[in-house]
């Protein structure tokens, strides 16, 4: 058999039977190189929206909760609803030491404020934050650094500001770092400029915990917590255990669905890895059918093309082909039209995807990134099209040969 | 060389059957030259698509070369056809997109044999029967004389045993027929057992046995003073 696909015979067959209908050929292809051109077009779209989701999300631990506290909806334990409840950096520690699978609890404090530099001003949230924070949210400096431990220790004046805010309090070209705003009042130091990401938090200035405390008189409160959980524990238990214990601490019922709010941005993002998965899914339906039809387009041909050559078939066996080298000689056409079909469709794909990605890959916010399909896949596609392509050559095949060479002779 | 007792073979036409066949006794030495002589439906043809083993018969048995032909699966039938047997046929049956040489090289393509030994020996038939500077025509090119032509040099190109032609001169004009046949003449006189089916009178004459059939039986087999097709033309 191997020997059979490597006489220049076999493959003259082929291409003698093949330019014998140039058309027919060219059309029968037209099928599969379709279908394949549609599986890798769609497969490399999809997999650019996710790489694209993914950079939206890139700097973002997507493994956490928000987690801020209102006031009661129930009357529990000699206390009436509607009581205020306030989350303290004690919580924050006990919630990180008591529950299961967190990674980090990060306290946060928010508020806005007027911004003054030189002539230009501003109103910004300002936010007061620990060194952790860069670590569930990565901050991409630009300039200078992010707060650190001894900025908490020694409660520091200084600030972080985001790009947005640099341009609007700086001039063009200004250097930020070491220069002074003013906040609510008080000079800070800009230690360091951030590029804001394509998520943002709303706050585009970050003091040291321990100073907005103090100029802001907070005291223990916090405005919220950022809790992240460890990959492989569900976000939404940690969720539901953190309250739990929040509640209890807090002296809450526990059926309390008002008390603490929350904001599972893992479970959000989860629906969007659903949707995603769902377009794959849908990708690789589309692509499969599409080629599915296109092989089947093959074996139709492939049909005609043996009920036109009956008697040649039958000539052939009168000269003493046997029926296996007969069925061989379709099955092998089979295959390699689907197999030089299948190539021109992931070449033309490749083009498509080169082309998606000069057209709509380009930029920031660029709706596709990296368009691409892995080699793996182009293969095993063209491993189930060598697959359909023989099983669908077999149907031609044992048709040609079930027919009686002196029937086949007779026709006209 | 060729051996056949008590032939039947019955058709099925609708619910009845069409006997076509109705035990046929036929003995061929080796270098004989026989006409199988008939009106049409008297079961020539049949008989001779049995001896070329493109169909089988139902009943009786048939011996070439020694070997008895029964219960063949098409594989050896295909093998016995390649090495026995060699096939003229009236409509010629070229490969109408294969040049000449390549149509005669093809018995020798699944004789398995290697493509510069097939297309040597293909030349070297070519040659024989005239037509080497055509080798490189497609059958659309050629005329009904050389077309046969380069049948016969294909049914020769596996060196069989036993020449079988159905109605070979039947596409052909007188002349080209006398040629043809001139040509079989020749390939018989060099010892080739030739078997041909015709319903032409002058044809049969040609042969050096006729054996007449009718209503599938045979009615006359005699042996003739052959006429040489060679003072035609």
């Amino acid at each position: 058999m191997i020997k059979f696909l490597f006489d220049i015979d076999t493959w003259q067959e082929v291409y003698d039977s093949m330019s014998k209908n140039k058309l027919r050929t060219f059309i029968t292809m037209i099928g599969v190189w379709w279908g394949i051109l549609l599986l890798i077009g769609l497969l490399g779209a999809a997999r650019g929206m996710e790489n694209s989701f993914n950079k939206l999300f890139g700097d973002f631990a997507t493994n956490s909760v928000f987690m801020w506290a209102q006031s009661t909806s129930k009357p529990f334990k000699g206390f009436q609803e509607g009581k205020r409840v306030q989350v303290t950096l004690s919580d924050a520690q006990k919630i990180r030491d008591n529950v299961e699978g967190i990674e980090f609890v990060v306290p946060r404090n928010q508020n806005g404020s007027l911004v003054v530099r030189k002539f230009l001003s501003g109103n910004f949230t300002v936010a007061g934050d620990y060194p952790l924070f860069d670590k569930v949210q990565k901050k991409k400096m630009m300039n200078g650094r992010f707060i650190n431990q001894n900025d908490i220790d020694d409660n520091k004046k200084v600030a972080v500001i985001s790009d947005d805010i640099y341009k609007q309090l700086f001039e063009k070209d200004e250097q930020a770092v070491g220069e002074y705003i003013e906040i609510n009042s008080i000079n800070f130091t800009v230690i360091g400029v951030f590029e804001q990401g394509n998520i943002g938090m709303g706050d585009q200035i970050h003091i040291p915990f321990t100073t907005f405390q103090q100029i802001y008189n907070q005291g223990e409160q916090i405005g919220f917590m950022m809790i992240t959980g460890k990959p492989e524990y569900d976000i939404l238990q940690i969720e539901e255990d953190a309250k739990l214990l929040l509640k209890n601490l807090h002296r809450v019922h526990p059926e309390d669905k008002r008390a603490f709010g929350s904001f599972n941005l893992g479970e959000q993002f989860a629906r969007l890895t659903g949707f995603l998965t769902g377009m794959q899914f849908l990708t690789w339906f589309v692509g499969i059918a599409t080629l599915i039809a296109g092989v089947f387009a093959i074996g139709n041909i492939l049909l005609i093309t043996v009920k036109e050559r009956t008697k040649e078939i039958g000539v052939r066996r009168a000269l003493g082909a046997t029926p296996f080298e007969i069925k061989r000689q379709i099955v092998v056409e089979a295959v390699f039209l689907t197999l030089v079909a299948g190539l021109m469709g992931i070449i033309s794909g490749g083009w498509i995807l080169i082309w998606l990605d000069s057209a709509f890959g380009q930029g920031e916010d660029a709706t596709l990134i990296n368009a691409s399909v892995s080699i793996g896949i182009v293969f095993l596609a063209l491993l189930i099209l060598v697959t359909l392509g023989t099983l669908i050559g077999l149907i031609p095949a044992f048709k040609a040969t079930s027919v009686k060479p002196i029937e086949a002779l007779r026709e006209e | 060389m060729l051996k056949i007792n008590q032939l039947h073979k019955s058709y099925p036409i609708g619910d009845s059957s069409l006997h076509v066949l109705k035990g046929i006794d036929l003995e061929v030495e080796t270098g004989e030259m026989v006409a199988i002589m008939g009106s049409s439906g008297s079961g020539k043809s049949t008989l001779l698509n049995i001896i070329g083993m493109l169909d089988e018969a139902d009943s009786g048995d048939y011996i070439l070369d020694g070997v008895p032909i029964k219960n063949l699966n098409e594989k050896k039938a295909a093998i016995y056809r390649n090495k026995f047997l060699g096939f003229i046929f009236q409509s010629f049956n070229l490969i109408n997109y294969k040049n000449a040489l390549e149509n005669v090289a093809l018995p020798l393509y699944y004789q398995g044999l290697k493509r510069k030994e097939r297309l040597e020996k293909g030349k070297f038939h070519l040659q024989k029967v005239g037509l080497l500077d055509w080798a490189h025509h497609l059958p659309s090119e050629l005329s009904g004389g050389q077309k046969q032509r380069i049948a016969i040099a294909r049914a020769l190109a596996a060196d069989p045993k036993l020449l079988l032609a159905d109605e070979p001169t039947g596409a052909l004009d007188t002349k080209t027929s006398y040629e043809i046949m001139e040509f079989l003449q020749q390939l018989n006189d060099e010892g080739k057992t030739i078997l041909i089916v015709t319903h032409e009178e002058d044809i049969a004459e040609m042969c050096k046995r006729v054996v007449r059939l009718r209503d599938g039986v045979i009615e006359e087999d005699k042996k003739v003073n052959q006429v040489r097709a060679s003072q035609y033309v």
